[in-house]
């Protein structure tokens, strides 16, 4: 239809149809309507998906960057105070102001709106603060006149300290960059300039690295497993290959926390594996190996968890492979290895490509795993961040650690979606 | 001539397992080496007539590093269900298991299912009626079905919507939103947990009538959130299924006069269905394991399976556990078997498979 209605020439009237449109409009109107109905199909979930998931990871991002405890806490403090040029100490009239706010929010009970909130706001950047707020706001009250400054150095004398000052000049501003600083182990020196934290206090970005240098070590593994086997598979005839197939999907169809439960079992130090090999002689019962709540159960548990995701998108690959073009290199003198490396493996590169990206963004995210099997030493940024959500209650700090290992996997999905095309995506 | 072939083969693999049984005087190991190495043995007979010996011993290296990964693959799941019937609180095999000592295993875990956590687990009067309501994990289960159920539900129903629209060839921005729509796949659980966390625990307070403080800890919360855990899965088998769908069906069937609703009944609905069970399966499973989401959401009246053996292994490992888990193996044992038979159905039905 297009090519006719294109290629009729410019000096005819164009095509008519029976009710007197020209056929291009009409045929344009079709796929414009086509296409808003195709469009609309998609819509509820869309609508769905943008209020029950799009939205809640928009708000993880926004809190990130927005903590509005010093506004909440003393809201004519924090507007006072920034007009203040940050040299020496504040004017009389600030700390006037601060000390009515202190004294008003130390009535206050609501949640969000205390003291407590901002000692511990304030906490973060300055450790060891905290008891100095909470001891200040008991006294306030007591100061009935100025000079407000005199009085509340009187106090105690650290508020003569600029540093504090400044501090809270930060801390009162609602949009604030500190937690991505503390995510990535920065902070404030004294003097406002960025500079990174005491080695000693350095936590986020090793364990991010860590989860990093993991995934892809449990990538490698998985990769290493699952193309001979995925080979095996594809090669067998179908009605054998559809049997082994069971023994892949039954692990990729049963529960999580079964398999990290099965894990346990397996490998604790009482566990099945340490008995066989204090049965058959290999250690004495009193050097049992321990291989669990460290690092080594993490990744062997996850392997075993993330393996079908490799093995799926290499076999559904390797099935496609034709096995003449393998005969026909060895035919003409290749030898195995060979005709191995130059003619099959290149074949599998697209399979590859799906299976160790799938993997490694799901690996980078795992949570229930390392929570369950990694002890101490195997925990990764997602424990971190669930720590700071449901534990210490940093809650902007876990937002700022949840953004950036959003910003990770989001470019990993970005180069699947270019290199592999999430149309591919299939089970089974 | 096979028979022929294969007979020095058996000899050595005969001495070789005499020799192992000699060395290690152990009948476990032995057993552990005849899988490793006869299962291979038994599997070698597609190899052409021309291989060399290097290829033969190649051959057979390779087969015994894919008995070991299968044994690896399927060993801790099946290691579980022996497991779950020992008669002592532990999780390894005790001496009278491994002598299969009758006395050594016993179905009080099972028991224990029902009985932990009901105000009266002796008492006779109102029995059933406690264990229902109070027993912890039937409570969880309950929970679980629940939640599963209903979030299956709207992600079939939203999902299959969804494909329909995004396998039309008319579709504009495409990958676009099949990017967004398969997203919640790819997001790690933790972030989509704390983005909901926050949401719907903060922001969505007072919005909803009926729902003042929020949807954390209400069943509607953790019901959409599952729904948009089980959305991706929906979307890529009822896509894949697609795929292979002949439009001109369609165009069969409005040629011939049927209008737009008696063409997808009659027309779409039968060939899609089987996708669509196995995305439901899929979706029903999502949220059946799922517990990142409920360890964010959830109230501990809302607890679920998984979210029970997460804080069970946390804090007080018991075989309750593995009893449990056995009754999940055994459950996807059916999911995946009924998984299996409608592809198979539907590939037929496409004439894709020999059968």
């Amino acid at each position: 239809m297009t090519d006719v209605a294109m290629s009729a020439p410019t000096n005819h009237a164009p095509l008519i149809a029976a009710d007197g449109v020209p056929l291009k409009l009409k045929l344009a109107r079709t796929t414009r309507r086509m296409k808003w109905r195709a469009f609309l199909l998609t819509v509820p979930l869309v609508l769905f998906l943008l209020i029950a998931f799009v939205m809640p990871i928009g708000e993880m991002l926004y809190r990130s960057m927005h903590n509005p405890t010093g506004s909440n806490v003393m809201p004519q403090f924090s507007v006072a105070i920034q007009d203040w040029d940050g040299e020496g100490l504040p004017s009389e009239e600030i700390f006037k102001i601060f000390v009515e706010d202190m004294t008003a929010a130390k009535k206050n009970r609501e949640v969000g709106k205390t003291i407590g909130n901002l000692a511990t706001r304030v906490n973060y950047e300055i450790p060891g603060s905290r008891s100095l707020f909470t001891r200040t706001a008991r006294k306030t009250k007591n100061i009935k006149e100025g000079p407000y400054k005199e009085a509340l150095l009187a106090l105690d004398q650290k508020w003569e300290n600029p540093v504090l000052w400044r501090t809270l000049q930060r801390v009162s501003k609602d949009y604030t960059l500190a937690f991505y600083l503390a995510a990535t182990d920065r902070k404030y020196a004294e003097n406002g300039d960025i500079v990174s934290a005491d080695p000693l206090y350095q936590i986020y970005l090793p364990i991010l690295f860590k989860t990093i240098w993991m995934s892809a070590l449990i990538t490698l593994f998985c990769f290493i497993i699952a193309y001979p086997v995925s080979y095996l598979l594809s090669t067998l005839p179908l009605r054998t290959s559809n049997l082994l197939m069971i023994l892949v999907l039954l692990p990729f169809w049963t529960s999580l926390l079964v398999r990290t439960s099965a894990w346990i079992a397996m490998l604790q130090t009482q566990g099945v594996i340490n008995n066989i090999m204090v049965y058959l002689g290999v250690i004495t019962d009193e050097s049992r190996i321990q291989m669990i709540y460290n690092l080594t159960g993490t990744i062997i548990a996850m392997v075993h968890i993330l393996l079908p995701f490799m093995i799926l998108p290499l076999y559904s690959v390797m099935k496609t492979i034709p096995p003449t073009y393998m005969r026909a290199a060895r035919s003409m003198g290749a030898s195995g290895t060979y005709s191995f490396i130059k003619v099959y493996f290149p074949q599998t590169i697209p399979g590859i490509a799906a299976g160790t990206l799938l993997v490694f963004i799901l690996a980078i995210g795992y949570y229930i795993t390392p929570a369950l099997v990694g002890g101490s030493d195997g925990l990764l940024i997602s424990n971190l961040i669930a720590d700071h959500i449901k534990k210490t209650l940093n809650w902007s700090l876990g937002a700022a650690l949840g953004t950036i290992l959003l910003v990770v996997v989001l470019v990993f999905y970005w180069i699947y979606n270019k290199l592999v095309g999430v149309d591919n995506l299939k089970f089974g | 001539m096979l028979e022929k072939t294969k007979t020095p083969g058996f000899i050595a693999l005969l001495v070789a397992t005499l020799l192992f049984l000699i060395l290690t005087r152990s009948f476990a190991g032995t057993f552990g080496f005849l899988i490793v190495f006869g299962i291979p043995y038994f599997a070698m007979n597609d190899l052409p007539p021309y291989a060399t010996l290097q290829e033969k011993i190649g051959k057979y290296a390779f087969l015994s590093v894919c008995t070991i990964i299968f044994i690896f693959l399927i060993l801790p799941i099946l290691v579980i269900i022996p497991l779950s019937f020992n008669a002592e609180p532990y999780f390894t095999f005790t001496e009278g298991m491994m002598a299969l000592d009758p006395s050594a295993y016993s179905a009080r875990w099972y028991a224990d299912i029902l009985r932990f956590g009901m105000t009266d687990p002796d008492g006779t009067e109102n029995w059933w009626n406690d264990m229902w309501n109070n027993a912890t994990w039937i409570r969880a289960m309950r929970n679980s079905f629940f939640l599963a159920l209903v979030s299956t539900l709207l992600a079939v129903v939203f999902g299959t919507l969804a494909a329909l629209g995004l396998s039309r060839p008319e579709m504009p921005f495409r990958s676009l939103i099949t990017s967004l729509l398969i997203s919640p796949m790819i997001v790690p659980l933790v972030i989509t947990a704390t983005g909901m966390f926050f949401f719907y625990g903060r922001t969505m307070q007072g919005i909803i009538p009926g729902y003042e403080n929020g949807l954390a800890q209400t069943y509607l919360g953790l019901t959409l959130a599952h729904a948009t855990l089980g959305v991706p899965f929906v979307i890529i088998t009822v896509t894949a299924t697609l795929s292979g769908f002949d439009r001109s069906l369609i165009r069969a069937s409005q040629g011939l006069g049927a209008n737009g609703w008696t063409t997808f009944t009659k027309v779409i609905m039968p060939l899609i269905t089987p996708g669509m069970i196995s995305g439901a399966l899929f979706a029903f499973i999502t949220s059946l394991d799922e517990v990142v989401a409920v360890i964010f959401l959830a109230d501990v009246d809302q607890r679920t399976i998984p979210r029970q053996m997460f804080s069970g292994l946390r804090e007080q490992i018991s075989p309750t556990i593995l009893a449990v888990a056995t009754i999940l193996v055994l459950m996807s044992i059916a999911l995946l078997t009924t998984v299996e038979l409608l592809r198979r159905r539907s590939e037929r039905l496409r004439g894709l498979s020999p059968g």
